[in-house]
């Protein structure tokens, strides 16, 4: 299974959750909110500066920072087709 | 039994479910806003009548789970263990059920009789989910009742619901963990039930066991030694057996238990056409290129509410009082000095003032504050700026307030409660007096034209501003890298769904917060502004009133016997009177605390005079041009006074004028800034911090300005 960071998903790209890594707060901040393994996660957009990002997890939408999606890796299930 | 039976219930609830709105529901008027002690967290409290009952409502802060990183997720979860509500009510957003359950699952662990609100039910039918709601009850061990809060639907039944679970004390399902989570709880919970040394009647110990698994930090030292040590010998078997810390798997056994039931309990119709009109909305909101310019738009429609339509209110105030000051001034006989009728006028009459003249601004800007926040906006401003702020250490949401400081910086470090993080909203607080706010603009317009030619003026005020932010960006990034360091807080930031807001919890936001305001700043603000107006009219010079009356009337009968022009009779006892106030300043604790300092500011390149009036400044930055108008015997004067500019041009050279505004813009805030920094930050710890500090930075400034300065004027 080839994992990659939830950060480098392009929008309208969906991964599947594989692990949750990154120090303990962050990680614990991150599962809190639903970013658990086995979930589905879809990266919506890139903030106009480049960071942060918003992903739709458990349906609804969470933005991180890129630092902390480099901490979720996913694996990639679809490419989405976003008309924007 | 006493007739009258209380209950205490506590409102939880992930923020943005709904949960302020079903508060106000309940409590309707009769609410009590505080802070809870020593920190910056909002504490609510009200009151509720059914039949002989009283329900007495906490609101708890608005969080999405109960751990130990989070002020407000320790104040929720010590508020159940400690207060031990008969009831806590969790106010779940049914449209977004999943992740507001994981809240509900903790409470559930808590051992609490748990309601459930089902807030938005609504919205989430309009999405297609169909809840079987009684059948999730059971799976869950608590009953649920449906909300819609901002039409006040199942506000009855809630109440039904509470006072039926206060009486039948129904104890939640637990989640179970599997076999090797549990089989380490029930070692844990044994040891600890053992050790006698933990209130169990506080604490339940299957909780602790699952919190001590979960590496809680303020658990963990709640609990003898010997149980710490054994919680990490678990812990450590946990992660070898799972590959991962155990709060990650016990975080995601709690998903699995919800998805579980919400799989058997919830029907979708069409999943993918969820959030769609947000979705919208957002691509527009947070586009590329559009973002930037659309956030400008609203921050300008924010800053234009809060001081273009706050203004001519604030200045109809003004205007009340002065007139309100003459009239009472004029109950004594003209040229008579009392010192009641100064104390009354320019002490206490001038202090309210001082505190009233700041309400138009603090309502208008709360109310586009919460039109912000309830419609989700906000969120979508951090998403934007988050980059920027990030750079010197704070976050997106601290954009705002530092924008408002340009305005005042009242409202500024008002604003600075949309912060959920304590050392995010610190700093913001601290830095927010960088931005220069507009009491400084009548010194900078007395100072600049006084000493600038023409096409000076524009780039001189701009590099003022320019100094203030640049200032406050680096006093923030030190900030964050000295007293407030530790790990970035992680910006894992819900985007709720776009909201109309409702009229009602918009007013009631921006009233809650400005009445808090008017009572706790108010009062400071009332007491610091009457002990600097004794500081600058004690001690009264000794014989002074009776030499100048004499004076007075000389000049009166002179002008009888010589038969003199009126008006140039008037303007002889007005400097007369001018000369009086200035001897009067002079001699008084101002006056002296301005001579003490005037070896200290010498550096700068102040006299006493100018130490003197920036004393006085402390009560409102302008009042400095009005105290350099009696310091040089010209009278109470305004920013546009030629007279006081040529004494200033007399005395002084461009580089102190330079200097004069550069303290003015670092230096002290206002006794306002400071109460209400006091009041925010839920210490005079930090007030006092932030005046001592800013003082220390600008004269370290000034200094280096005025001695470079004049190094070079003598050098070139």
């Amino acid at each position: 299974m080839i994992t990659v960071e939830l950060s480098s998903l392009k929008p309208g790209q969906k991964g599947r959750v594989a692990r949750v890594t990154g120090d303990a707060a962050v990680r614990k901040r991150l599962v809190d909110m639903g970013i658990t393994s086995g979930t589905e996660v879809e990266l919506l957009r890139v903030a106009p500066l480049g960071d942060p990002v918003e992903v739709r997890v458990k349906g609804y939408c969470l933005s991180l920072r890129k630092e902390e999606a480099k901490s979720v890796k996913v694996e990639i299930i679809s490419e989405g087709n976003r008309a924007r | 039994m006493a007739e009258r039976k209380v209950i205490t219930v506590a409102i939880a609830g992930n923020p943005n479910a709904g949960k302020t709105t079903i508060f106000n529901h309940l409590t309707g008027a009769r609410q009590h806003v505080g802070n809870y002690p020593g920190v910056t967290v909002e504490k609510k409290e009200g009151l509720l009548r059914r039949g002989d009952i009283e329900i007495r409502v906490i609101d708890l802060p608005g969080t999405y789970s109960l751990t130990a990183y989070s002020v407000e997720e320790l104040i929720a979860r010590n508020v159940v263990l400690e207060e031990k509500p008969d009831v806590v009510v969790d106010v779940v957003d049914a449209s977004n059920l999943e992740r507001n359950l994981y809240l509900a699952v903790q409470f559930m662990e808590l051992g609490v009789p748990l309601v459930l609100a089902f807030n938005m039910s609504d919205i989430a039918r309009a999405r297609g989910m169909e809840i079987d709601t009684q059948k999730l009850s059971r799976l869950l061990g608590c009953p649920i009742v449906s909300t819609v809060g901002h039409r006040g639907l199942g506000i009855n039944a809630l109440v039904e619901a509470i006072v039926k679970a206060s009486r039948e004390s129904m104890r939640p399902v637990q989640v179970r963990y599997g076999h090797e989570i549990e089989t380490e709880i029930k070692k844990l919970q044994d040891a600890i039930m053992a050790s006698g040394l933990v209130n169990l009647n506080k604490y339940p110990a299957r909780w602790l066991a699952v919190k001590l698994l979960e590496g809680d930090s303020d658990v963990l030292a709640k609990v003898p030694g010997p149980i710490a040590a054994a919680s990490q010998g678990a812990r450590n078997r946990i992660e070898n057996f799972f590959g991962d810390p155990p709060e990650v798997i016990i975080a995601e056994q709690r998903y699995g238990f919800i998805s579980g039931a919400c799989q058997q309990c919830v029907r979708r119709a069409n999943v993918e056409a969820r959030h769609n009109l947000s979705d919208r909305i957002d691509s527009i909101v947070t586009h590329r290129v559009l973002a930037i310019p659309i956030f400008l738009a609203f921050m300008y429609g924010v800053f234009y509410f809060t001081f273009a339509l706050g203004d001519p209110l604030a200045d109809l105030g003004g205007s009340f009082f002065a007139l309100l000051a003459k009239s009472i001034s004029n109950l004594w006989p003209p040229g008579v000095h009392s010192s009641l009728q100064s104390l009354i006028v320019d002490g206490i009459i001038a202090g309210v003032g001082n505190v009233l003249v700041f309400m138009p601004n603090i309502l208008f800007l709360f109310l586009a504050i919460a039109v912000l926040e309830d419609s989700g906006y906000m969120a979508r401003a951090a998403f934007i700026m988050d980059k920027v702020m990030h750079r010197i250490g704070l976050h997106g949401k601290s954009f705002i307030p530092l924008l408002l400081g340009f305005g005042c910086t009242i409202p500024a470090i008002m604003a600075t409660r949309t912060l959920e993080n304590r050392r995010d909203r610190l700093t913001t607080i601290l830095v927010a007096p960088l931005m220069s706010c507009g009491a400084r603009l009548p010194i900078y317009a007395l100072i600049i034209p006084a000493f600038f030619p023409r096409n000076w003026q524009a780039p001189v005020l701009w590099s003022i501003y320019l100094i203030g932010i640049i200032l406050a960006v680096v006093s923030a990034k030190l900030l964050r890298s000295t007293l407030f360091r530790g790990e970035a807080e992680p910006f894992v930031m819900e985007l709720p769904p776009y909201r109309l807001p409702t009229l009602k919890s918009l007013l009631l936001h921006m009233w809650e917060r400005s009445a808090l305001y008017l009572r706790k700043a108010g009062t400071i603000i009332l007491g610091l502004s009457v002990l600097l107006w004794a500081m600058s009219s004690y001690p009264e010079k000794p014989g002074l009133e009776q030499r100048y009356a004499a004076e007075v009337s000389r000049v009166k009968k002179e002008c009888v016997v010589k038969q003199l022009d009126p008006e140039e009779c008037q303007r002889k006892v007005a400097e007369l009177e001018h000369s009086r106030q200035s001897e009067a300043l002079e001699y008084s604790l101002a006056g002296r605390v301005g001579r003490a300092l005037e070896p200290l500011v010498r550096p700068m390149g102040f006299d006493w005079r100018i130490a003197t009036a920036l004393v006085g400044a402390t009560a409102a930055k302008e009042v400095f041009v009005a105290q350099m108008g009696i310091m040089y015997s010209i009278g109470e004067s305004d920013e546009e006074s030629e007279e006081l500019r040529t004494r200033l041009r007399e005395n002084y050279s461009a580089l102190v004028g330079f200097c004069i505004m550069l303290f003015c813009l670092i230096s002290a805030p206002c006794v306002a800034t400071i109460a209400v920094t006091r009041q925010e930050s839920g210490s005079w710890k930090w007030a006092v911090f932030q005046f001592t500090g800013l003082t220390l930075l600008a004269y370290v400034i000034t200094t280096v300005v005025y001695q470079v300065g004049r190094a070079l004027v003598a050098g070139g």
